[in-house]
């Protein structure tokens, strides 16, 4: 805890800065005892309570928890900016080494005092680009706004300043972007002009509040590594937020723990991965899906199982493989050239201009007990399909078989009956339970609507269904609110299981959720299908999750397939340069791994948007190896 | 499973059902609970009229005409002698009945059409809405005064025209919140289990939009009562001898200078109703509305 991270990368590279040797001991800021409320119904919420964290000059703190764990509260109140969230610092200080060399309380600064401090000597970037910029105004103007605003100079001035920011971001053509609107950037290129405007004013700190949550896998990556070269260059130190302990591993210097406002565990971040001391930081590590993690193994297998003896944490890797395809049953879904596009409409009378190509002739083929993951980054097209399949979205042409019946040649009758044996699961529980009903309806409804069950029946299969999940028969009575998003999912599930189906589609259905709560999630998941057999579309965009559930693997890229096939061959040997890709842009929850080094993709994800008449190549996927599919035409910006 | 980190919720806690959520925050509002108060009592009022009202309603006494209040006529009373104060108890049962009555018709189909417009869209909705659009453009009164010209003055016919210009209000309010609530993922979640429409409309939309639907019937019922008492005013609605508010005023109107209370009484009933009324509604909005929830 009170050791120097002598090896620490960033280290050496401070005297590039011009940082004096001096300073590096002493913290930059040093925050004591701090302690923050919120005033509620039910008396006051201690939010944090009684952290001491420093952060050295130069140096990457990443504070690390799951949702209400303080840590966004932490760094709202560092910034003074929690008042404005109706939060109160009741105890604590928070010392900031200045740029003059004074120090100053900032727990006790005045909020005018404080108003010239933001931006000038600590900066901060949001979780959401597109909410924490004004849509109304240029970028140029609003990074131009903050220079003159801080730095006192004249509007040319601060404008070459804004040009001068942007290209230090690696934004290309910045000359160009400078008078766009937000809303006509991608994510990554926001959360790029954020980190831009952040450091305008050279802060000595720089505090991160998820600013890769938002974003697909290879963007993240990206900006990962801008972070870091940026903090090379100026020296300045970096307070990390993540609940991601990949991305931990990827940035970190020095990381800190955090469980219900308090701290529990603090270090260098090679300690930590390698010897957690706290017994919650080895439940969260053992949560964590590292990728590669089952290179070697052909078949899916369980999360870990912690399992807490007194003070210490003893994780067991389960037994039991996942051994539950039957691949001689015939396909439980069989989905054939399946297209659905979207038309893009433009001008007074709605000209039809393009099409969004969501889908692109994709084939794959589902079988019983089987978990088939659909993966790809947003826009790609995955959850297009499996809302295609799930008839909340028309296609344009293909056939989608179900138990060896072609689902659009069904009568109405047939294919209402048909929803009881395919459902779906949402990626926010919490919006996909009806606030206004009690949980125990939402899961009886199925029932009701399939004419399942009656009177008391319903009652009994609901207490059922809520046992199955692991929850308990009494919370039938209760509204999806006073639940948990872990808890919620799994009334989801509940709700998902109550016509016994054979085939679920899990769209994103753990990415909304707590590691610790993932891991308990997807452990569920692959229990139900040991015991029913079940048939899994896993819809997902996290690698490491992925490798843990699926036999098979496909992924999508601007709405084809470009690679299906067994999970381990897909895994351990990637044909496709974009599988290649996804895979290296996964950080890895593993400092010892880490490379920063490895190529990234450059650039952003090319759009699904293509002109009428622009129809794009395809060819038929080629065998590599048994059951192994690769495409070899080219996809977009892969030749 | 990993085992260290406990759900949170407390087992102990009462079921907060949307309905008590709204009850606990309406309890704050003061206002709208003396509204409600008296809005209750005046409908107790109306209910026991017979039992309340001193004199029969309509019983002259051409020996106390246009007399000032007294023990007597706590109100006074009219030009034909008549007891003002027993003319207003009785007058409630029509003013809040042909409220109530015309706010409910003009809600119901409202509240139908609005949910049809807003779940199906296209030329439906169009239609619909160009309907809504016509009658908007109508200033309510004269819209009123137009369906009583074609069915004939007569206060049954009030609550017609009344209802029919409630209708577009609550349709337009009941297709915007339709609008929002049809992209919520839970209506895509009851689709995926294979709800039909019409369950979908009425189990997952029509209860999203009762919270304005409510506050909106409120306010309506203190319009529709100012309007039937206008109709009646101009001599289109309740006919003598009925004791209508709004006739109450018209058959006072000669006397104003020499005797105010013959107008004075019916006046402030319409007022404080109307009064009452719409602070219930804005109660019931501020308890109702998320956005305005408190922590």
């Amino acid at each position: 805890m009170t050791s120097i991270p002598q090896a620490a990368p960033t280290t050496g590279s401070l005297s590039n800065a011009g940082a004096p040797p001096a300073t590096h001991s002493t913290p930059l800021v040093e925050v004591k005892n701090l302690t923050v409320e919120f005033p509620t119904e039910d008396g006051p919420f201690r939010a944090v309570d009684g952290i001491d964290l420093h952060i050295r000059r130069g140096e990457t703190l990443a504070i690390v928890g799951e949702s209400g764990s303080g840590k966004s509260v932490t760094a709202l109140s560092l910034m003074r900016l929690i008042e404005f969230g109706g939060g109160r610092i009741v105890g604590g200080s928070i010392q900031l080494a200045g740029r003059d060399g004074g120090l100053r309380d900032l727990a006790q600064e005045s909020l005018p005092a404080m108003n010239r401090l933001r931006g000038d000597e600590i900066a901060m970037i949001f979780q959401e680009p597109m909410t924490s910029l004004n849509p109304v105004f240029t970028i140029g103007d609003q990074i131009a706004e903050a220079v003159m605003l801080h730095q006192g100079l004249g509007r040319k001035e601060a404008r070459s300043e804004a040009l001068a920011m942007l290209n230090k971001v690696r934004i290309p053509e910045a000359a160009r972007l400078l008078d766009r609107y937000p809303h006509q950037l991608s994510g990554g290129m926001r959360q790029r002009v954020m980190i831009a405007m952040a450091l305008s004013c050279r802060p000595s700190l720089l505090i991160a509040d998820e600013p890769t949550t938002a974003l697909d896998v290879t963007i993240q990556a990206q900006i990962l590594r801008l972070v870091r070269q940026l903090q090379d260059e100026m020296g300045m130190a970096v307070m990390f937020i993540t609940h991601d302990m990949g991305v931990v591993a990827e940035v970190a210097d020095r990381v800190l723990v955090m469980y219900r406002g308090k701290k529990v565990e603090e270090g260098v971040v090679d300690d930590v991965f390698a010897r957690p001391q706290a017994p919650y930081t080895k439940a969260l590590l053992a949560a964590v899906p590292k990728l590669g993690s089952l290179s070697g193994a052909p078949l899916p297998r369980r999360f870990p199982v912690l399992t807490v003896e007194g003070e210490a944490g003893i994780a067991t890797e389960a037994e039991r493989w996942q051994d539950t395809v039957e691949p001689a049953a015939p396909p439980i879904l069989d989905v054939d050239d399946l297209f659905t596009r979207f038309e893009v409409r433009r001008g007074l009378f709605g000209r039809l201009t393009g099409r969004i190509h969501a889908v692109e002739r994709v084939s794959f083929k589902v079988h019983p007990g089987e978990t088939l993951a659909l993966v790809g980054e947003s826009g790609c097209g995955k959850s297009t399909a499996g809302r295609t399949i799930m008839q909340l979205q028309a296609p344009d042409s293909g056939s989608i078989r179900f138990s060896g019946r072609d689902i659009f040649a069904m009568p109405e009758a047939e294919r209402r009956r048909m929803h009881q044996k395919i459902q779906y699961i949402f990626q926010d529980p919490y919006a996909s339970l009806n606030p206004r009903v009690t949980v125990g309806f939402s899961i009886a409804e199925p029932l009701i609507t399939h004419n399942l069950a009656k009177g008391a029946g319903v009652e009994e299969r609901v207490a059922q269904l809520l046992v199955d999940v692991g929850l308990s028969p009494d919370h039938a009575k209760r509204y999806p609110h006073e639940f948990s998003g872990g808890q919620r999912q799994r009334i989801c599930i509940a709700r998902a299981l109550a016509c016994e189906p054979d085939l679920i589609i899990a769209d994103e259905a753990v990415s909304a959720l707590d590691v610790s709560i993932q891991a308990q999630i997807v452990n569920l998941l692959m229990d139900l299908q040991e015991k029913r057999r079940l048939a899994y579309l896993f819809i997902s965009h996290d690698m490491a999750v992925v490798e843990r559930v699926s036999h098979r693997v496909a992924v999508m890229y601007l709405g084809q397939i470009v690679e299906i096939g067994p999970r381990q061959a897909v895994f351990e040997n990637p044909q496709h340069a974009y599988t290649r890709r996804l895979m290296a842009a996964v950080p890895i929850a593993d400092p010892a791994r880490r490379d920063r080094s490895r190529p990234l993709l450059e650039g952003e994800i090319p759009s699904p948007m293509r002109k009428l008449g622009d129809e794009p190549i395809w060819a038929p996927l080629v065998e590599v190896e048994p059951g192994h599919f690769v495409a070899r035409h080219p996809v977009g910006d892969f030749a | 499973m990993s085992a260290v980190v406990p759900a949170a919720p407390a087992a102990s806690r009462p079921v907060r059902s949307p309905f008590r959520e709204f009850l606990r925050r309406f309890r704050r509002e003061r206002q709208a609970i003396a509204a409600g108060v008296f809005l209750l009592a005046l409908v107790l009022m109306a209910v026991f009229a017979p039992l309340l009202a001193p004199y029969a309603p309509a019983q002259p006494d051409y020996m106390h005409i246009l007399e000032g209040p007294s023990a007597a006529h706590w109100a006074g009373t009219d030009a034909y002698g008549r007891d003002i104060f027993s003319r207003i108890i009785w007058g409630s049962r029509i003013s809040l009945s042909v409220g109530f009555l015309s706010v409910t018709l003009g809600g119901i189909i409202g509240v139908v059409l609005g949910l049809i417009s807003g779940f199906y869209g296209g030329w439906l909705d169009s239609l619909i809405m160009r309907v809504c659009d016509v009658l908007f453009a109508f200033p309510g009164i004269l819209l009123a005064i137009g369906v009583i010209a074609i069915l004939g003055p007569g206060i049954y016919n009030v609550i017609y025209a009344v209802a029919v210009f409630s209708v577009p209000v609550f349709a337009r309010l009941v297709r915007g919140s339709t609008l929002a609530l049809k992209q919520a993922v839970y209506v895509d979640a009851a689709r995926a289990i294979g709800v039909r429409d019409r369950l979908i409309m009425l189990r997952h939309l029509l209860p999203g939009t009762m919270p304005s639907v409510i506050v909106y019937f409120s306010m309506r019922v203190g319009t529709a009562i100012l309007t039937a008492a206008s109709l009646s005013f101009i001599g289109l609605g309740a006919q003598p001898p009925s004791p209508e508010w709004g006739a109450m005023l018209a058959d006072g109107r000669s006397y104003i200078g020499i005797a105010s209370q013959v107008t004075l009484f019916p006046g402030l009933a319409i007022f404080v109703t109307v009064l009452a009324f719409n602070m219930l509604g804005d109660g019931l909005r501020d308890a109702l509305d998320p956005k305005l929830r408190k922590l």
